[in-house]
């Protein structure tokens, strides 16, 4: 939007080209014709206003809400047309409304300036004019040479020249970006990486032509022209040549970068994206409410109308001789009489629709949601993090899930990978006190046998490992020193692994462990040592790991000079291109490791001749200095490469379960919450440690539905299925499908697929691409019955599964903080989502759901007296409430105790809800907001505004029956009530009751409710005494004054007050009392239960000075309470658990 | 070090972080709604015989005396003449126990119309000059006469004031004697001293500060000369007018006209023949209303409300009756397995 703006207004220059080309310092050439290009400069834009465009800019934003634009059109209509209120009544809401959203808005935005002038303002040093210049970080253009010492984070995105090493390289970290925390190793082009002094780079003559910016971090593709001696060298820039704005350096003294993309065009900029926009089912059911009170409200309206013209048909009551029209009245056009008259109504009876809805609802989640964040329960010690709320917009569609999709690796498990096992050369071994033993060896042979015997195979199998990766070495004290071999040749022991991969570190540990340590690599060479002997290799090539190949690989040329190939990757992805080597028998391997839950990778080498290699290496340089479809070259020239391989062996490395998993999936299933595991693991491995976790139990029937091949094959099979299910539907099925079948099964059978999945309690979907998963989200997301899904993983992988469901969950885990960062809620482990789902979930939802129906109802009760009103007088738009008391209606009187309520309410206690995951199955499906309990409240609404006018009506008879008799006043007469005293009765009257009648709902009382309940009762009282016992200077008129007293004056209005009060809350409790014996909820129940135990509020009542009493008063629910418990065999059983703590009970 | 920098995100451990306030937990369940209802029950049936007795024991007395039937001898006025005449006789067999309020109620009237309501200047009502002399355009069409003059107190409602008047008289053997109203106090204690001013007089004299405006079309008289017995009771402050201005909230009402305290009859009315003399002015047949004269007393509750008592008595013994019906129910599942409660 902002970039938008912008580039109208011309700040941002369209992007003409695909590339742009950089002037290294800015020096443009001298000759030819080379118009400027423009950029932006490096201020960091992340507020969204400014002082000058705050208000237009905020009040837009916020009027592009439907409700909001509503009230100012009924506002409008006010001010335009003869109106019956005035149009402060609904001004003063509307601009309290948008006052305290404009004054959130505008704290988030001054939080936000505070922090971009920090990073703006920072001192960078930048060259120029031969010199080196420290100025402000927002002050770099693009071209600017910068310079960037250690442990500083680097100003914008920028080209490496040179760092102060030889070779030209710097680490990195890019924690704050990706949180990956493994140091990474960024090159300079050899030709400028000589250029180490500002005089140096002063001489420099250089192009950098790249691409436009794009988000994506991994991706870069450029290349630099430097002309040395007349003559331009071109060389290709990729990733590993840029340092991205927000990374950090480290272990590197200082280095030269040449600005590319800067400020808002910088890759971390373009990664602020912009809010996940997912609504919650309770938003969409609180729209459709509002669409039918706007229904309710024009009909109401259209009726009045209609009946206000019938009425005046007639002449003695259209112009009786009391109330004579003025000539322009009767003279004006009877179609524009016909429409202000319909906006009169509209006008009047606009209240109907909550305009504090939104408001209230946006504070109480807001508010609300700290409550995650602050939950102990879900605070993981061991790596000292706690849950965290990225949005709270969803908060009560925690507790709606029905479809959890999980993540297997990092997820369920720890992702702490351990060496386990591996085939070489078709035998199996194991990992024995650091050492490999054969399979079917015992430990004593093999204590006989000398330590560094190790057999050819094994040595290169090793070797293999322990070289083709990306591991990074950290040393202790790394401070000061920042070669990496000077260290590496004294203090191995001090050395620690970083990899962004666990299986990666774990398998170079292991190996370490074994005698062949990985020593370090410096980007040209890499450095083993078997057995303490030093081995330096070449490093040649890297061919990167991507998701797709899912294999990398690294080409070497060894001490003896060959240049050798090693990959290493999924075994699908390289036992076909493999040629020799034990090829069956590994096969058979990895399947039995596989089986044993293990992960699984496999290995194999390939020897390059000197003119295969010249042809390798020709086809790589080609690739990766193409500027067009340079990922499609290079993949296209790693097919070429990886190829013809010699397999060496296949490895085996465990994950371990996190704690508690079996339990929350157990639990989760008995919510009633399906689970399917989504993962980029084996088949077999997949079942394994899905039967280890108790998602599939032993006892389940499992059905595949894997390597399907065709179309034809897949229907066949989902037919077969679908035919087993309905067979023996008594026990539970499972179902296993993988990636590839999957996709067959989603692009031609989708229904029969969902048909197979829904009736299987659990699924497992292996070999699944990330996109894939996103794919089934959404499968189960747009199904007929539109479930609630939640999905929750770890990797970079989940992340557009995370952002399809209804709910993203990010695991704070090892590999990154990519998926935390794209998550609507992260948590440390999985077992956390049992209290976030069971508990948090359920206290939300129906805080939120009540919330909203009490809204519309208390609304209703507002204004359908205001309606009834109009029957008795002529339909002529009389108020029946002041204008005051309008205004402060849902603004002042009701607002405080429904928001405490909302962010308190505990239904049941949170210990209950967590031990009986069934209670989750009470509030499914949005329960609470279905269209019956919508009806149920809006007839309760309207049934309570009859009694509140009628009730009055009747008693106020002709006006005199409810007259004081003056004894409360001391002066004997009888006096009148007027129209406005009528008005306050029926208001104070339904004050009273609508806040009584939240009090009916509240079920957990604590000191603010009790505050804010009777706070708002006395308040509205005091109010009103005050209001109409002065007489206000600045009101045109003075209806209101000493109304009040008058009113409470007579006794009978006391009386009326009290029977009209009673008489509406009357079958409501009847309602609630016979419900609960009769058709209990389980979650109703577990309430009798909790207070049948009168412990749950133990520890709290005990804090309590009068907690005796309240103890005693329990002591006597309980024993109300147990006849009724007893006779039902669900809670009996119950009951019986929690028999157990009479001594708690009897200590009352 | 190393375990106090760890644990620096920890989640502080209060009973309000932690959702644990102390609370009260109270659960609707027949234990406390049977007896919480038998008491209301009880209550409220107490209150209600105790109003519907009283409510019973108040007398009140209504006269139709719109004319409207042949045989009423208002009949003749409903022409419109002026300063017609009527009477209405009737009678007490016993004492109508005093203090006695006497109301005029006109039906099928809507002062609650809200052009009508809003047709009024407050700022003239209290005495502001220049108001006076030129009141707002909400008066329309009862802001200026034809002769532009402005009209003072201008709009519908003062325009449209009751002007009916009564005398009553007790026949003692074949005389008229008269009973006196007391006039005094029947409009709010704070209309009159308070919310309601007359502009000071200008020159010493109170009709001067009318100078240059004129009576509402249908008054006979200008506003300072409303009550010619008594010069204090002109002006805005007299206490028909201020009476006629609060506004009815219904379209059947009764405005009070005066009440029966003075001398002999301080009280109540004896029995006997009473007349009452009608001065008729005020026309409703245009609009097919009534008006009526009632006589009432009224007692600690207030005035005459059935329905009052009624709502209790009903209300009291639905409590009952539900009280009963809950604990049948809770005794059938009660016994069967427990009886130590």
């Amino acid at each position: 939007m902002l970039r938008w703006i912008r580039q109208q207004l011309g700040f941002d220059p369209p992007h003409q080209s695909d590339t742009r080309t950089v002037y290294i310092a800015n020096r443009f050439p001298q000759h030819g014709h080379y118009i400027p290009q423009r950029f932006a400069d490096n201020r960091i834009i992340s507020s969204k206003y400014t002082i000058w465009n705050f208000i237009p800019k905020n009040l837009f934003e916020q009027f592009r809400r439907i409700a909001n634009f509503y009230f100012l059109i009924i506002f409008l209509v006010q001010l335009m047309i003869d109106t019956p209120t005035s149009p402060v009544t609904s001004g003063l809401p509307l601009f309290f409304v948008i006052t305290v959203t404009a004054i959130k808005q505008g704290y988030e935005d001054w939080l936000r300036h505070k922090a971009d002038n920090e990073v703006n303002g920072a001192p960078v040093f930048v060259v120029r004019s031969g010199s080196l210049v420290q100025t402000r970080s927002k002050n770099i253009r693009v071209g600017d040479i910068v310079r960037v010492a250690k442990d500083e984070t680097f100003p914008a995105d920028l080209v490496l020249l040179s760092s102060e090493r030889a070779e030209g390289t710097c680490h990195i970290t890019t924690t704050s970006l990706d949180g990956e925390t493994n140091l990474k190793i960024h090159y300079a082009v050899p030709e400028t990486a000589v250029s180490q002094s500002v005089s140096q780079l002063e001489a420099l003559q250089a192009v950098v032509e790249c691409q436009q910016p794009e988000p994506d971090l991994y991706r870069f593709v450029g290349r630099i022209t430097v002309t040395q001696y007349g003559e331009e060298i071109v060389r290709p820039l990729g990733p590993e040549n840029l340092l991205l704005r927000g990374a950090r350096l480290k272990n590197t003294k200082e280095i030269y970068g040449v600005a590319v993309y800067t400020g808002m065009e910088s890759k971390m900029a373009l990664n602020y994206k912009c809010k996940s926009q997912k609504r919650s089912a309770v938003e969409k059911s609180m729209n459709t409410f509002l669409i039918i009170y706007l229904v309710i409200l024009l009909f109401e309206a259209v009726l009045s109308t209609i009946l206000k013209y019938a009425w005046q048909a007639e002449e003695k009551w259209d112009e009786p001789f009391y109330n004579q029209k003025t000539e322009t009245e009767r003279n004006s056009s009877k179609i524009l009489q016909f429409i202000s008259d319909f906006l009169a109504f509209l006008v009047l009876y606009n209240f109907i629709i909550p305009i504090s809805l939104y408001v209230t609802v946006e504070m109480q989640k807001f508010l609300g949601s700290f409550f995650i964040g602050w939950d102990l329960d879900l605070y993981h010690e061991e790596s000292d993090q706690k849950a965290q709320v990225n949005t709270s917009d969803l908060n009560e569609e925690l507790g709606q899930v029905e479809y959890v999709f999980t993540d297997k690796t990092g997820t369920l498990t720890e992702n702490e990978m351990q060496f386990r096992e591996c085939s070489i050369n078709g035998v199996k071994y194991q990992e024995i006190n650091s050492r490999l033993v054969p399979e079917g060896m015992t430990e004593d042979v093999l204590d006989a046998g000398s330590v560094s015997h190790l057999s050819r195979e094994e040595e290169l199998f090793l070797k293999a490992v322990s070289l083709c990766h990306t591991v990074q070495i950290s040393y202790d004290q790394a401070d000061g020193v920042s070669d990496p071999f000077s260290h590496a040749n004294g203090f191995t022991c001090q050395m620690e692994y970083y990899a962004s991969s666990p299986d990666e570190k774990a398998l170079v540990e292991a190996t370490k462990r074994m005698g062949i340590a990985f020593a370090g690599s410096n980007g040209e060479n890499m450095e083993i040592k078997t057995f303490g002997k030093s081995e330096k290799y070449k490093l040649l090539h890297v061919l990167e790991f991507d998701p797709n190949r899912r294999r990398m690989s690294v080409i070497l040329q060894t001490p003896s000079g060959e240049k050798v190939l090693f990959t290493k990757g999924a075994e699908s992805s390289i036992l076909p291109y493999t040629k020799s080597g034990e090829i069956e028998k590994t096969r058979v391997h990895v399947d039995e490791f596989a089986l044993k839950g293990l992960r699984t990778l496999v290995v194999a080498y390939r020897l390059f001749s000197a003119e295969e290699y010249k042809e390798v290496d020709k086809r790589i340089q080609e690739a990766r200095t193409a500027l067009q479809q340079r990922e499609e070259r290079l993949i296209d020239a790693f097919n070429f490469i990886e190829k013809d391989l010699k397999l060496l062996g296949a490895t085996g490395v465990e994950d371990k379960l996190q704690e508690k998993v079996q339990e929350t999936i157990e639990a989760l299933r008995l919510a009633g919450i399906k689970v399917w595991v989504l993962t980029g693991d084996k088949h077999e491995t997949a079942v394994s440690v899905s039967l280890s976790c108790g998602h599939f139990h032993r006892t389940m029937n499992i059905l595949e539905l894997v390597q399907q091949k065709s179309d034809h094959e897949c229907a066949e099979q989902l037919r077969r299925l679908a035919r087993r299910i309905k067979e023996d539907h008594v026990i539970q099925h499972g179902l296993v499908v993988d990636g590839a079948s999957l996709s067959l099964a989603l692009r031609e059978h989708e229904k029969l697929f969902m048909e197979v999945c829904k009736n299987c309690s659990a699924v497992i979907c292996c070999r699944m691409a990330p996109l894939q998963k996103a794919k089934v989200v959404r499968l189960l997301k747009t199904s007929p019955e539109k479930p609630i899904t939640l999905a929750i993983g770890d990797g970079a992988n989940d992340v557009s599964m995370i952002q399809e469901a209804h709910v993203g969950i990010g695991i704070m885990g090892k590999e990154g903080r990519q998926a935390v960062r794209n998550s609507d809620y992260a948590i440390a482990r999985f077992k956390f989502l049992a209290k976030l789902l069971l508990v948090h979930g359920h206290f939300y939802y129906i805080r939120i759901a009540t919330l909203v129906q009490y809204f519309f109802y208390k609304n209703v009760c507002f204004i359908t007296p205001q309606f009834l009103y109009q029957f008795f007088c002529l339909f002529s738009q009389q108020t029946l409430y002041d204008s005051v008391y309008l205004t402060l209606y849902n603004i002042c009187f009701t607002s405080l105790p429904i928001l405490v309520y909302s962010l308190f309410e505990q239904l049941v206690h949170p210990h209950i809800l967590q031990s009986k995951p069934a209670l989750y199955r009470d509030i499914s499906k949005n329960s609470l907001l279905s269209f019956k309990t919508f009806l149920y409240w809006t007839i309760l609404g309207f049934c309570h505004a009859f009694v509140f006018f009628f009730g009055c009506y009747i008693l106020m008879g002709e006006d005199t029956s409810l007259m004081g008799n003056g004894q409360i006043l001391r002066a004997n007469r009888q006096l009148m009530f007027g129209n406005w005293t009528f008005g306050t009765l029926v208001f104070t009257v339904m004050v009273i009751t609508v806040t009584l009648k939240l009090a009916l709902e509240t079920h957990f009382w604590t000191w603010m409710n009790h505050f804010v309940t009777w706070g708002s009762i006395a308040f509205y009282f005091i109010f009103s005494l005050f209001y109409g016992g002065i007489i206000w200077p600045f009101l045109h008129t003075q209806d209101m004054y000493f109304v009040f007293v008058q009113l409470l004056s007579s006794g009978s209005a006391w009386f009326a007050i009290i029977v009209i009060v009673i008489t509406c809350l009357f079958p409501d409790v009847i309602k609630k009392v016979f419900y609960r014996h009769l058709h209990p909820t389980s979650t109703q129940k577990s309430q009798c239960n909790e207070a049948y135990q009168g412990i749950a509020c133990m520890d709290s009542v005990s804090c309590f000075p009068e907690g005796r009493g309240i103890c005693g008063f329990l002591e006597r629910l309980k024993r109300a309470n147990r006849s009724w418990s007893d006779s039902d065999p669900f809670s009996s059983n119950d009951h019986s658990v929690l028999t157990l703590s009479p001594v708690e009970a009897s200590h009352c | 070090m190393k375990t106090e920098r760890s644990m620096a995100n920890r989640p502080d451990n209060t009973a309000f972080t932690q959702q644990r306030l102390p609370a009260w937990q109270p659960i609707l369940s027949a234990g406390i709604v049977i007896p919480g209802f038998t008491l209301i029950g009880l209550a409220f049936i107490g209150i209600g015989v105790a109003l519907f007795v009283t409510s019973h024991n108040i007398k009140m007395l209504e006269r139709d005396y719109t004319g409207s039937s042949n045989d009423s001898n208002c009949l003749q006025c409903t022409n419109p003449t002026t300063n017609c005449v009527c009477a209405v006789n009737f009678s007490f067999s016993e004492l109508f126990e005093g203090p006695v309020f006497f109301y005029y109620a006109l039906s099928n009237y809507y002062q609650n119309y809200r052009s009508y309501g809003v047709s009024v200047d407050p700022n003239q009502l209290v005495g502001q000059t220049q108001y006076i002399q030129s009141p707002e355009s909400t008066c329309s069409p009862y802001q200026k006469d034809s002769s532009g003059k402005s009209i003072v107190p201008c709009g519908s409602i003062a325009n449209s004031m009751f002007n009916d008047s009564f005398k009553l008289y007790q026949i003692v053997n074949g005389q008229k004697m008269p009973v006196p109203f007391d006039r005094k106090g029947i409009a709010w204690w704070t209309d009159y001293n308070v919310k309601y001013r007359n502009p000071a007089p200008v020159n010493g004299s109170f009709a001067q500060a009318f100078a240059g405006t004129t009576k509402p079309i249908n008054w006979p008289s200008p506003v300072y000369e409303l009550d010619p017995n008594d010069p204090a009771n002109n002006g805005f402050l007299n206490q028909d007018f201020l009476v006629w201005m609060r506004r009815a909230a219904l379209p059947n009402f009764r405005k009070l006209y005066g009440r029966i305290t003075g001398g002999v009859y301080a009280d109540g009315l004896p029995a006997g023949n009473y007349t009452l003399e009608i001065n008729y002015n005020y026309p409703v047949q245009s609009f097919d209303g009534k008006k009526t004269v009632v006589f009432t007393n009224v007692s600690w509750m207030g005035g005459k409300n059935q329905f009052l008592g009624i709502a209790y008595l009903v209300m009291g013994s639905l409590c009952v009756v539900m009280a009963i019906v809950m604990l049948i129910v809770y005794a059938k599942f009660k016994f069967s397995d427990d009886d130590s409660a």
